[in-house]
């Protein structure tokens, strides 16, 4: 019983952590810590964005990552004209990767299955070449964020802690939003097409009207991923949306636990520490990390997640 | 009685095999007409065809008057055609209750509304459970539908079906799979339902057929070969010839 409190209690548990890390990390290498930390929140940020459609949705988008880099390139770009103003750069990257989602959107999910995946995969190729060939932009080469960012004229995230805590609420806000938007009417059409869409238009919905709403809510959410992300780098490079990148977002939904949302978070940390930690020991790290991978995938089926959930004696 | 349904010259084919042939047939307000025939005759295509999971090659839908043929699956949902499946098709994942008040959703206000619990709210919830009562799952309303009995499920369909406040229901083997108890429980609650609903019933079960028809009409190779009172059909000698000649 003991067990199953500690598995409810894990969602608070993830954040009291978030919450006090920059308090721990005074103790110890305070700058590299709050990165990696910052780091975790931005992509359970985007690995959350994935699991509305992933986990809730059955959708299995392998190009999710270009909303990453669509919403960084809304700071870059913005930057680079000398557009400080964080608000008119977070309205920017919203719209804009809340725009590709529906434009993408609405043409992937006119197919189904393994074809969804190629053509979100295709798309957020385009993406990712769009950025590459944009040469006034940097192309290759990327973006260095060199103006200091503000807000009403005032300088902002020039304090690393402040920095840290906007991350932290951006998560917080996305879990609640998400969390309330999975259990509403909405949400519970959203899963009962994950389920059965068969059934779902035998009673009178379409799911593709619901889908699309939910990609496109995905997709601007992790556009504020990207914000963060470019902020927090200073830079903004092609580099944040290849494929590979894209697949590593789906690892992490997967490796925390499907349909969770908190799992997302569990996720993100757990690829991203374990990548920093393995690649301290050795170079070939991924030869560590693919089989890791694989017995989760075996063993651990429902992620993290649904393992802890298994330790509690919850089903 | 007027009619609600009528199909006109409904033609399918799946490359060389015609699986729906020239079918003219109609089912009147009220009224519950079975279609029977052997295994391949195309009964669950047929109502595929009137539901719209599958397109009719050519010939009329018509609904109440207004042709259906083209109209996407949901469309024909919220104008009053339900179905059920051969193979039942619930959310295994959630309650029976709310299964059938993602029914009530359907039709009750609107879908995007992205907060607020609805399983809380009353209105949807009430509904369902008044739904749930029709079928005799009242008291099944916690539990989540994948561990449901068989037979349970079938009703749990129905229930979902009814709730979507159908003008025609279509039900494709409702007896399907069903033991001899459970079968006759879906017996009576379909005895009860008949006469407030257009239905329009496939069944191989012979017995409950000729007990619940107003009409039977038979299907043999994607035609109709016989139409008309259950007593008739049963006494037509082609009928008994292709279909029900071994019972004889």
């Amino acid at each position: 019983m003991r067990g199953s409190v500690a598995v409810r209690a894990l969602p608070y548990l993830l954040f009291v952590f978030f919450a006090i890390t920059p308090a721990l990390a005074q103790f110890g290498a305070e700058g590299y810590i709050l990165s990696l930390v910052m780091r975790v929140m931005i992509f359970a940020i985007a690995a959350m964005s994935l699991d509305l459609i992933l986990g809730y949705g059955a959708m299995v988008s392998f190009g999710h990552a270009a909303f990453l880099g669509i919403g960084a390139y809304g700071v870059g770009i913005l930057m680079s004209h000398a557009v400080t103003n964080v608000l008119a750069q977070l309205v920017a990257a919203v719209a804009a990767s809340a725009l590709f989602a529906l434009v993408t959107g609405a043409l992937c999910l006119r197919t189904k299955g393994v074809y969804f995946i190629m053509i979100t995969l295709a798309f957020g190729q385009m993406a990712f070449f769009f950025f590459v060939s944009l040469g006034v932009y940097g192309g290759d080469d990327g973006l260095t964020l060199r103006a200091t960012p503000t807000l009403f004229g005032t300088p902002v995230f020039e304090n690393t802690r402040v920095l840290y805590y906007v991350i932290f609420a951006a998560m917080l806000g996305v879990y609640l939003l998400l969390r309330a938007i999975v259990a509403s009417r909405f949400g519970r059409v959203l899963r009962g097409a994950r389920e059965n869409p068969v059934r779902m238009q035998a009673i009178g919905f379409d799911p593709y009207r619901f889908q699309l709403a939910a990609y496109v809510i995905a997709g601007a959410i992790c556009g504020v991923g990207g914000f963060l992300l470019a902020h927090q780098t200073e830079f903004v490079s092609p580099a944040f949306m290849t494929w590979q990148r894209s697949g590593e977002l789906i690892v992490m939904v997967v490796l925390g636990g499907m349909g969770s949302l908190h799992g997302a978070i569990l996720g993100a940390a757990a690829f991203i520490i374990l990548e920093e930690v393995l690649a301290r020991i050795t170079e070939d790290w991924k030869l560590i990390f693919g089989p890791f991978l694989v017995l989760v995938a075996l063993f651990a089926r429902g992620g993290l997640v649904g393992f802890l959930r298994r330790l509690g004696g919850r089903r | 009685m007027s009619t609600l349904l009528r199909i006109e010259n409904l033609h399918k084919s799946f490359g060389a095999l015609r699986v729906t042939d020239d079918v003219t047939l109609d089912v009147a307000e009220g009224e519950l007409h079975a279609v029977i025939g052997p295994n391949g005759a195309g009964k669950t295509t047929l109502i595929h065809q009137i539901s719209g999971l599958v397109a009719p090659d050519s010939g009329r839908i018509l609904l109440d008057g207004a042709d259906i043929a083209l109209l996407p699956p949901h469309k024909r949902a919220t104008m009053g055609v339900a179905r059920t499946f051969q193979i039942t098709s619930i959310l295994p994942g959630f309650s029976a209750l709310e299964n059938v008040a993602l029914a009530v959703q359907a039709r009750e206000g609107s879908s995007f509304r992205f907060f607020g619990d609805p399983t809380r709210e009353e209105r949807l919830n009430a509904q369902a459970l008044e739904n749930l009562a029709i079928v005799n799952l009242a008291g099944r309303a916690d539990i989540p539908a994948g561990e449901l009995s068989h037979g349970e499920k079938r009703q749990l369909e129905l229930a979902i079906a009814l709730a979507t406040r159908p003008r025609i229901l279509l039900l494709d083997e409702p007896l399907a799979g069903t033991g001899r108890e459970e079968s006759e429980r879906v017996v009576a609650t379909l005895q009860a339902l008949k006469g407030r609903y257009a239905i329009l019933l496939i069944e191989h079960d012979m017995d409950a057929v000729f007990a619940l028809a107003d009409r039977v009409s038979v299907l043999v190779y994607g035609a109709v070969v016989a139409s008309g009172a259950p007593d008739a059909v049963r006494a037509d000698p082609e009928v008994r010839r292709a279909y029900l000649g071994e019972e004889v």
